[in-house]
């Protein structure tokens, strides 16, 4: 009976962490979203998000980049197919490693961090201080935040895919002496605008929809103490991760598994 | 409340992933060709059209001068029919023009090989929409090991 109790309790737990998870996106972006009013906001969230978060995607993308060409130079070297090092280093990525890698960064550095500073708000009822004033805080600190991440991710997303071809130039053609010419020619001639990059873009667009809703909410619905923002901080990244690896596949099967 | 810096940073940001789309969309797919620049249509008829794809290269003599648009098969002799699309860069080519569909190295991907006619007097130009008439079509391994086993087998 003990164990019967413990499945129906967690599974009725599970429900209702869902149904609050669409309450605070409903009421954070769904119910009368104010666009004017809220600008300032968006926009500081974007630099605290995005801008801070410029450093470690640059970096991680240029290093990835690199390795790539490195490692892709070493196994198409032995078949005489070093030319194909450009299209090799840009397709994977633009169509993986830029919004998958961008979307597990963006979740330790952003959106740990959102968890936090959201949480520590709930623990030290800042949050009830602004339903006292009249201010729904699902408006005034949820939404900005929430669309500062979802503006943010795919920028970053994009600038880690061009800094990473330019690594993998570095590598590719400045050390190893592949030819720049056919480095860009043959990525041109089979990296397509519409299939590719813009099929990235919508990947990193779901990504970055999943992280930060994540975020805000394990960061509004934590039990407000130090213990319970240890506990949603994790949560947020290994969920997000999960997340994030998890639909990965559901999207590249739906985008280029039929052809 | 939104103070400069801040909003330097953000501009800074939005101003850096335009520039990498940019980049993405001219270094990195090269819309060039398809995408803008005058093109006009020529039509040709292959019986077997082996590995062409959309968007594979029309070349003379090496020189990327259009793209295959679409592939359609026929729906009287069931035949495919290739759209070439070529850039308005290169026109005029006689009407004795010949193309033919190689491969690019051993196993590379493939093409459309474009080979110009002599022009004698009287003999007219190629012009949007005409049809060309004389193609030869994609080397498929099987069929030449197929025959080369007939000849043999001739022999003996």
């Amino acid at each position: 009976m003990e164990f019967f109790a413990k499945l129906g309790r967690s599974t009725l737990n599970a429900f209702a962490t869902t149904g609050r998870a669409f309450f605070v996106l409903v009421g954070a972006i769904i119910a009368r979203p104010q666009l004017i009013k809220n600008t300032p906001l968006v926009i500081k969230q974007i630099y605290i998000v995005g801008v801070q978060s410029l450093l470690i995607v640059g970096v991680s993308g240029l290093f990835i980049g690199m390795v790539m060409a490195l490692q892709g130079y070493t196994v198409l070297v032995d078949y005489g197919a070093e030319d194909s090092l450009g299209p090799m280093v840009a397709l994977s990525l633009l169509r993986e490693l830029g919004p998958v890698v961008t979307a597990l960064l963006f979740a330790g550095r952003a959106g740990s961090a959102l968890t936090a500073e959201i949480g520590l708000m709930k623990a030290t009822e800042q949050l009830s201080s602004l339903e006292m004033m009249a201010i729904d805080p699902l408006r005034r600190v949820i939404a900005p935040r929430f669309w500062a991440g979802v503006i943010s991710m795919p920028m970053l997303a994009i600038i880690f895919s061009s800094i990473g071809i330019l690594g993998g130039h570095l590598v590719g053609v400045d050390w190893l002496g592949v030819d720049s010419g056919s480095y860009w020619s043959i990525m041109q001639a089979s990296v397509d605008f519409n299939d590719d990059v813009l099929n990235g873009v919508i990947k990193s667009l779901v990504f970055a929809f999943v992280v930060t809703w994540i975020a805000v909410f394990r960061g509004y619905d934590l039990v407000p103490t130090s213990e319970g923002i240890s506990a949603a901080t994790t949560q947020t990244v290994v969920h997000s991760s999960l997340a994030v690896l998890g639909l990965d596949f559901v999207l590249t099967a739906l985008m280029f598994g039929t052809n | 409340m939104t103070s400069r810096k801040v909003e330097i940073g953000v501009g800074l940001f939005v101003a850096l992933a335009f520039v990498s789309l940019l980049m993405m969309a001219l270094k990195v797919a090269d819309q060039g060709m398809s995408g803008n620049g005058e093109t006009y249509n020529l039509y040709a008829k292959f019986d077997n059209i082996g590995g062409l794809k959309p968007r594979s290269a029309v070349k003379v003599g090496g020189v990327v001068i259009g793209r295959v648009g679409e592939i359609e098969l026929d729906p009287e002799d069931y035949t495919p029919v290739v759209t070439l699309v070529i850039s308005a860069d290169y026109r005029d080519f006689p009407d004795t023009s010949s193309v033919s569909i190689l491969t690019s190295g051993l196993l590379g991907e493939q093409f459309v090989g474009f080979h110009p006619g002599f022009s004698f007097d009287g003999i007219e130009t190629l012009a949007e929409g005409d049809f060309i008439a004389d193609t030869k079509s994609a080397l498929v391994l099987e069929d030449l090991i197929g025959q080369f086993l007939f000849s043999k087998d001739n022999d003996e």
